[in-house]
């Protein structure tokens, strides 16, 4: 029972960082109708600009202002990469067949990966752990550390930052406005340019936040780091109900879950494969996602 | 948009009505150009192979590449009946190509005893590119079943998910290799085979597109409710599409089981997949015409830029974003190359070259 | 108009390479060697410092004049990680660029997919690194220069019941590599001959960053040992989250874990843990001390295991031109069956009449954060 509690615990942590890049891609579907296969990357583009920014900031790196300045820059220099990538690929072909958007988005996810590669080598880098030394504690008998703590807060914090900007403000009701009908929103004055680009600023900086939380956790990075990510938090998406911001979140958590314990069962073999067999069931049970708006096809 | 189609309907209607095959006079005519067509075509194919394979005569490099195209060409079209035609957003056709691969493979390695040569060696590959094709065809049923009740994106991620629950099992599999991959079978595949099948696929896409069936599909891609409303079965034609799809992903994947001899499901990702639906959209969807020139350029694109080493993918992905944003609708966009259309060309030219 | 046009460019461009590539543009002067090599995709890292070795060894060469009075010219081709890839890249280096030899592949699969090419066209090929048993009996132009899976399971095992005097192991293994399957059997098989017990077996797929599953699980077993037959960069992460577990028994495993990554990304986690390797980074041995200078030098950064194996494998290559005095298929072939006692880098090589290299493998414990020997384990 313990090691169920650990296990779960554990699964915990993965929902929180799949819930914070399925963010990403919930909302740009939400005002684009487009999936951003680019997304996992700007992951792991975020991973490594904290990377260089410790590295620049040397030891100072560990205060506290140091973490918040390796943050802010991650965050700030992804969200600028996702506006550049929604600038140059995106808008472009905003009004073409919504599949064209899609190779584009390969396209942009296969230019990072080998960017990276070329660019980082595609040897995997130790993160250093600038976050304070782990404590183990001991919390009704599962071992929990200080950094796994840290990063759940921070995901929770983020979570409901996000959920009062969308629905306490201006700009998250007009980026509502934009996901529920896009020419209608523009009638009404709002300038959908804007929030697009604004969507994808702030989905792309959550997920440099996913990269550094992941960094510090597994205490590695590598070129390629956002593929599998990427793809599980898509999962994760379209399983909380693609367009669902609490969609996302619930279904960042629910796949986080099921695969530890898949692992845990021991079949860790068919991890993959059980994923997407879960996926499949609740698709099938529930058609368009756990918390997905059913979006009653008008004749 | 619902609206439209609605009032296009009675027109498609009667459209549709109006393209049954005659079964007139003209009609044993026709078949028989059809036949005698088919028949030059496969001599042609026959005479092609010997020369083509002959390492003195044609590079074995550029032989690879044609035969790579072939069996790229197989993958599209049949995507495109499904994503293109049908408008069914599938992203797991690695998955059927790893079906059809395996099955065929598990058949000649276990069972046909290796090597045999002339006569035996075709009936094996027949029997290989059948056995494959149904057992593609079975796949494509399960998961089509099940899966196109979603619509759009949902219906992208289970066929994602369906692929690489596949791709899961054939790793997990002993018998055919696991981790390991599958190496030693048989070398059976050959020009004339692929290229039979490339152009077979072809043909069969384009007399679907003409055909009632096609109609339907590309009701059903235009507006599903309304496609229901006229009375098209539109579960029946879904699913058939889908299986006719997989069973030729699953072909081609035979031709490549037995031409690389080796077989790995690292190769049968969705990366794969998306490699597939790149050619389809890069071509143009809904264009069978399309799909072969997205097949030929995503083939042809990574061999011409060898030369750029280390820079070569991430030419080849600037070079894919490049194309899209340039042409979005697709090489061909909806448009089929049509035989008027090439016979044109040539008469164009020979017009200009009079003048 | 201009999509004619551009279809038409393309096709031309496309009929000029085919016509073309029958001619491959061959100098007198020079010896084309081909390499086939994972330079982009999922394996990258291994197939660039598998390259970077190779490329140290030609330069290296080269700069000495080179062999039988001409120099050696190095074709590359990147396979994307991919099988299928592999067989067009070394399609390509056979038939366009006419090379003498491969060198290649670092996984198994990728090998084994090229291999029958290489041998079907007479082309003598050596992979510095693939360990899987198939490989080398694809046919008798197939070569490698490193152990076989099964060779270093029995190192492990007799390290870990005769010196260590170990009796409960537990396995982690990666079941997504067929090395670390392999080295996983074997070591299973030969412990539990020697009277080991294996007390619980998990696995996890290559990619993953979290093992606290199976960890955990491992942990209830109360092994004495782990057995982590991986590459370094999960091994490392295994470590780190073991004793985040509270887990403090050693671990064990193969040349996998040869990099300066892992003390690295691992820290204190790896001290006190042990594996079996080819050699020693920072081995006395004059030869390896040489090349590790060079190669930091040529290349910023130290070696691992893989650039190693690469110059090895293409200095065995270059002895055996110059022992066969020519490039002719056959006689090349022979005189790279014949490879008797080569001071290699990663040791003493013979190629054995399976074409496989029998080698002592030495066993290393990390010892603050370096790599120290401790003994050598011959071939049974």
């Amino acid at each position: 029972m313990q090691e169920l509690t650990q296990q779960l615990f554990n699964g915990l942590i993965w929902g929180g960082v799949y819930a914070l890049i399925a963010l990403g891609y919930t909302m740009v579907y939400g005002v684009l109708r487009l999936i951003n296969f680019a997304h996992g990357d700007v992951y792991m583009v975020g991973a490594y600009l904290a990377f260089f920014t410790i590295a620049a900031l040397g030891s100072s790196a560990s205060s506290i202002a140091g973490v918040a300045t390796v943050f802010l820059t991650a965050m700030a220099g992804c969200a600028v990469l996702g506006l550049t990538i929604e600038r140059v690929a995106y808008r472009p072909v905003r009004n073409a067949p919504r599949l064209t958007a899609l190779i584009t988005a390969i396209g942009v996810s296969l230019f990072l990966e080998n960017g990276g590669q070329l660019l980082f080598g595609p040897n995997p880098r130790a993160f250093p752990q600038i976050l304070t030394a782990r404590h183990v504690l001991s919390l009704a008998g599962v071992s929990v550390s200080s950094l796994q703590i840290a990063i759940i807060a921070t995901v929770v914090i983020l979570l409901l930052l996000l959920e009062l900007l969308v629905h306490k403000t201006k700009v998250g009701m007009a980026m509502r406005a934009v996901s529920y009908n896009r020419s209608v929103a523009s009638l009404m004055g709002i300038n959908t340019d804007h929030i697009i680009a604004f969507t994808f600023a702030l989905g792309s900086a959550l997920a440099a936040v996913a990269g550094i939380l992941v960094g510090l956790y597994t205490g590695t990075i590598e070129p390629l780091m956002g593929l599998l990510p990427g793809l599980k938090a898509f999962i994760a998406a379209v399983l909380g109900g693609i367009g669902s911001i609490p969609g996302a979140m619930l279904g960042g958590f629910v796949l986080g879950m099921a695969e530890v314990l898949v692992v845990a069962v021991g079949y860790s073999t068919y991890r993959d494969a059980i994923a997407f067999a879960l996926l499949v069931l609740i698709l099938l049970l529930r058609p368009t996602g756990l918390l997905g708006t059913g979006t009653v096809e008008k004749v | 948009m619902s609206l439209c189609v609605l009032k296009n309907m009675p027109q498609l209607a009667t459209e549709t009505a109006n393209l049954k095959p005659s079964r007139s006079s003209g009609g044993t005519r026709t078949f028989l150009k059809t036949v005698l067509l088919i028949v030059a075509i496969a001599l042609a194919l026959a005479c092609l192979d010997p020369l083509l394979s002959n390492r003195e005569l044609f590079s074995p490099y550029a032989f690879r590449i044609l035969m790579l195209i072939g069996i790229n060409i197989t993958l599209a079209v049949s995507l495109n009946l499904v994503n293109g035609l049908a408008g069914q957003f599938s992203i797991g056709h690695a998955g059927f190509m790893a079906v059809g691969a395996y099955t065929s493979a598990a058949l000649t390695y276990y069972v046909m005893g290796y090597p045999h040569g002339g006569i035996l060696s075709t009936l094996w590959i027949l029997a290989a590119m059948i056995v494959g094709g149904v057992a593609g065809g079975i796949a494509g049923f399960l998961v089509g079943i099940p899966s196109l009740r979603l619509r759009g994106d949902y219906l992208a991620i289970v066929t994602l998910g369906f692929g690489e629950i596949i791709r899961i099992i054939i790793l997990n599999v002993d018998a055919v290799g696991g981790p390991r991959g599958f190496s030693g079978i048989p070398y059976l595949t050959s020009f004339f085979w692929v290229w039979s099948t490339a152009l077979g696929t072809i043909a069969l896409s384009r007399n679907l597109v003409t055909s009632t069936h096609g109609r339907a599909l590309m009701a059903i891609r235009e507006d599903e409710v309304a496609a229901q409303a006229f009375g098209i079965n539109t579960v029946r034609y879904k699913v058939a599409a889908f299986v006719l799809s997989s069973s030729l992903a699953a072909v081609a994947g035979v031709l490549y089981a037995h031409y690389d001899t080796y077989l790995n499901p690292s190769s049968f990702g969705f990366i794969r997949s998306f490699e597939v639906i790149i050619m389809v959209i890069l071509g143009g969807m809904g264009s069978t015409s399309g799909a072969v020139a997205g097949a030929v350029i995503v083939t042809l694109l990574p061999e011409l830029l060898r030369a750029a080493a280390a820079v070569r993918m991430l030419l080849y992905s600037a070079l894919l974003i490049a194309l899209m944003l340039l042409r979005p609708q697709g090489i061909m966009g909806h448009r089929e190359l049509s035989w008027k259309q090439i016979q044109s060309l040539f008469l164009r030219q020979r017009r200009r070259a009079k003048a | 108009m201009l999509k004619r046009f551009s279809i038409a460019a393309i096709a031309a461009t496309a009929a000029v390479i085919l016509v073309t590539a029958g001619c491959g543009t061959k100098s007198a002067q020079e010896i084309p060697i081909g390499e086939y090599a994972s330079l982009t995709g999922d394996t990258a890292e291994f197939g660039v410092s598998t390259h970077n070795g190779i490329l140290l060894a030609v330069e290296e060469v080269n700069k000495s004049g080179g062999i039988l009075g001409k120099k050696i010219r190095l074709y590359t081709e990147d396979d994307r990680s991919d099988p299928t890839e592999a067989v067009t890249a070394v399609s390509k280096l056979i038939n366009q660029n006419g090379v003498v030899a491969v060198l290649g592949e670092v996984a198994s699969s990728r090998s084994m997919a090229a291999a029958p090419v290489c041998q079907a066209n007479r082309v003598p090929m050596i992979s510095p690194s693939s360990t899987n048993v198939e490989v080398t009996r694809k046919g008798d132009y197939i070569f490698r220069i490193c152990f076989i899976d099964p060779f270093q399971g029995y190192v492990m095992a007799k390290f870990a019941r005769d010196t260590l005097k170990i009796g409960k192991v537990a396995i982690l293994k990666d079941v997504k590599q067929d090395y670390s399957v392999g080295l996983a059997q074997s070591f299973s098989q030969h412990f539990q001959k020697m009277g080991g017990t294996i007390v619980k077996e998990a696995s996890f797929s290559t990619g993953d960053t979290d093992f606290r599953p199976q960890l955990t699980a491992i942990k209830a077993a109360s092994p004495e040992a782990i057995y982590v037959p991986a590459y370094y960069q999960a091994v490392a992460l295994i470590a780190r989250q073991a004793r985040d577990l509270g887990i403090t028994v050693p671990l064990l495993g193969g040349d996998g874990w040869d990099a300066p990554g892992l003390v690295r990304i691992a820290g204190k986690a790896v001290e006190g843990c042990y594996f079996s390797n080819h050699y020693s980074v920072d081995s006395e041995n004059p030869t390896s001390k040489r090349f590790v200078e060079a190669y930091t030098k040529r290349f910023k950064e130290k070696p691992n295991a893989l650039a190693a194996l690469g110059y090895d494998a293409a200095r065995i290559l270059f002895d055996a031109i110059k022992r066969a005095g020519t490039t002719e298929s056959a006689a090349l072939r022979n005189a790279i069956a014949a490879t008797k006692n080569f001071a290699g880098v990663t040791g003493t090589i013979t190629i054995d009449k399976d074409r496989n290299a029998v080698k002592p493998a030495v066993v290393l414990k990390i010892v603050n954060g370096k790599f120290v020997y401790q003994q050598t384990i011959n071939p049974e």
